[in-house]
């Protein structure tokens, strides 16, 4: 059965590394083997709320992710359950081979906290703008990969992957974004969730990209076309049976991410079609190439990751299936 | 463990140096020259230091031994096949298809190993990260870093020597095994490391600078070493690469490469030679064969 979950245009708007430090408070009072690291960026990720209640607990490793990872891994494997933050561009990027062979190769329970992912970094520009780190995650044996979609989301998943065994990649931004979800929201590690029904196309989205997802959907509906959007947020595992559901019931994929097209979530989900259910799928993403300084907003419209590009992409992959016919 | 005499473990150490070469000559492939400088360290932590229970590898209060540079995984897999950690059999299937006996150490793989090493510069952080969550539990184990002197010139070493400092780790002992060769060559042409001691000082290390193969200066070092409180120590270990046989002793050319069968025998000759009672007065030897290069 496919996971499904109810969403509201709300009100309130929160980042997902706010949801994520306040998580981590809330599982550091109900588990004592919960520790955090920072490399000197505690006030931006959001651990510096961990920091305050447990200093015993909170390890600031400097600018050095290479060597907090390493020292994650040496907490886990002495039992504790390790949350290393930073910049996702700084996690995934600068300390990969530690994440491979200190974290991923022996399989340590290490849950990385990657704030300031993706485009939405904003003026900082390209070289704080990790585009590619699902797909440098996604690669490693034993990691599993989640881009919540919302503060709601971010705030299941930590004790959700803390009570999961082996490395864990959990993606977040930096801007305040729609609170999609309600607290009843069934996040399960591995699972997509059909947030909104359809008949024509069926979009499958991560994080910032879900909510442009649901906006392309209603403009769609308004022409006349029905799209079911799926919140694909643990990208690795990759929930087959629901990709596959998609492509049966729908014959035709759009994904929507905030990443590169190339090795991220409309890769992952280009794979499970290709060898099952082979059907058209576009994918909406960053077109191999680096971001640049600018708002949010603005970078968002630039690189094509809007609600009227995920609304044009499904025209196109409509028109794509119904040609072969 | 302790008890041992000088000569015994000198002794041990030599027989280890053997295996490692059977082991190496066997496998077709592998890392002599650093796994023989290593030996008397290893011996003597292995021997007269570590706690621990072979029959529970896991145990919680155990001493933590890390080899940084895990290429020496041969001397670490024979030492431990000796301590009874798994059967001896296992050193015949090094870095063969599906043994637990991998070309680096993988702490999934193989009882008695601490840390999945073989990419340089990572282990140190690793230890780190144990000795940390030893003071969180408030446990009296102590964890022994082996690091090699090439690999100190990556980075992430000096991330966790400031790191180990900042957090007064002094259950934290970490080996340098300082023997002057590394893959291109010598190691001050390949990227000079001195003053190597006084680097590890000004990082905040208490630093003892000895022998490495001579188990005196190793005993009163790392005895020292753990009565050091509020800061980590370092024991820089001036060794020999390829120690105990003659043509491997200082030469780059074994740090990555297997014996043939001659070489082997010719090796096994020296080395046994060194380990007859009457003829050995154990670690003296230093130097005794260092310059003969062929």
């Amino acid at each position: 059965m496919i996971l499904q979950a109810r969403y509201q245009w709300g009100k309130t708007q929160k980042a997902t590394r706010d949801a994520y430090g306040e998580a981590l408070v809330a599982l550091g009072r109900t588990n004592p083997d919960v520790v955090v690291l920072d490399a000197d960026l505690s006030k931006s990720t959001k651990t510096a709320l961990f920091a305050a209640e447990f200093p015993e607990r909170f390890f600031n490793a400097g600018i050095a992710e290479q060597d907090m990872m390493g020292i994650a891994a040496g907490l886990a494997a002495s039992g504790k359950i390790p949350f290393p933050s930073t910049f996702a561009v700084f996690a995934a990027g600068r300390a990969y081979d530690q994440i491979r062979n200190s974290i991923c190769y022996p399989n340590l329970n290490v849950k990385i906290g990657a704030s300031h992912a993706g485009l939405t970094v904003g003026e900082d520009g390209a070289s704080h703008q990790m585009l590619e780190d699902i797909a440098l995650m996604r690669v490693l044996p034993n990691m599993t990969v989640v881009v919540p979609a919302d503060a709601t989301e971010a705030a299941k998943a930590v004790p959700a992957l803390a009570a999961r065994p082996g490395p864990a990649y959990l993606r977040l931004g930096r801007p305040a974004v729609p609170v999609l979800f309600d607290d009843d929201y069934p996040f399960e590690v591995g699972r997509a969730a059909l947030l909104r029904e359809g008949r024509d196309v069926a979009i499958l989205a991560c994080g910032v990209m879900v909510a442009s997802a649901l906006q392309a959907a209603e403009e769609l509906a308004a022409a006349g076309i029905e799209a079911a959007v799926l919140n694909v947020s643990t990208i690795k595992p990759i929930d087959q049976e629901a990709v596959t559901w998609a492509a049966r019931t729908f014959g035709a994929l759009v994904t929507a991410e905030e990443h590169s097209v190339i090795g991220g979530l409309g890769s992952a989900v280009a794979e499970v079609v290709a060898e099952t259910v082979p059907v058209p799928v576009v994918r909406v993403g960053v077109r191999d190439v680096f971001g640049q300084s600018g708002k949010p907003a603005e970078l968002l419209a630039h690189y094509g990751l809007t609600p009227a590009a995920i609304s044009q992409a499904c025209r196109d992959v409509i028109a794509r299936r119904d040609a072969r016919h | 463990m302790s008890g041992y005499t000088d000569e015994q473990l000198a002794q041990i150490s030599n027989e280890l140096r053997e295996r490692v070469l059977q082991m190496i000559a066997k496998a077709g492939s592998g890392h002599p020259g650093g796994s023989l400088s290593a030996a008397d360290i290893m011996t003597y932590l292995f021997y007269e230091v570590l706690r621990l229970d072979p029959q529970h590898p896991k145990w919680p209060d155990r001493d933590r031994f890390i080899l940084a540079k895990g290429h020496a995984a041969p001397i670490l897999y024979a030492i431990l096949a000796k301590r009874g950690f798994f059967p001896e059999a296992w050193l015949d299937t090094l870095r063969q298809l599906g043994s637990p006996l991998q070309g680096h150490p993988s702490m999934k793989d193989t009882p008695g190993v601490e840390a999945s090493t073989g990419s340089l510069g990572q282990g140190l952080s690793f230890g780190v990260g144990v000795a940390l969550a030893g003071k969180l539990d408030q446990k009296d184990y102590r964890v022994y870093v082996l690091l090699g002197d090439g690999e100190v010139q990556e980075g992430q070493v000096w991330e966790a020597a400031m790191a180990a400092a900042k957090f007064r780790l002094d259950n934290l002992t970490a080996i340098l095994d300082y023997n002057g060769v590394q893959s291109d060559g010598k190691v001050p042409d390949v990227m000079p490391l001195e003053p190597l001691a006084d680097k590890w000082r000004a990082f905040g290390w208490a630093v003892w600078e000895i022998d490495g193969h001579n188990f005196a200066d190793i005993r009163r070092a790392v005895t020292e070493a753990r009565g050091v409180r509020g800061q980590p120590a370092m024991i820089v270990a001036h060794t020999v690469k390829g120690k105990g046989v003659s043509f491997m002793e200082h030469r780059a050319e074994w740090h990555g490469k297997a014996p043939s069968a001659a070489e082997l025998a010719t090796a096994l000759t020296e080395l046994h030679a060194h380990r007859q009672p009457a003829g050995d007065a154990g670690a003296s030897g230093k130097g005794r064969e260092g310059d003969d290069q062929q």
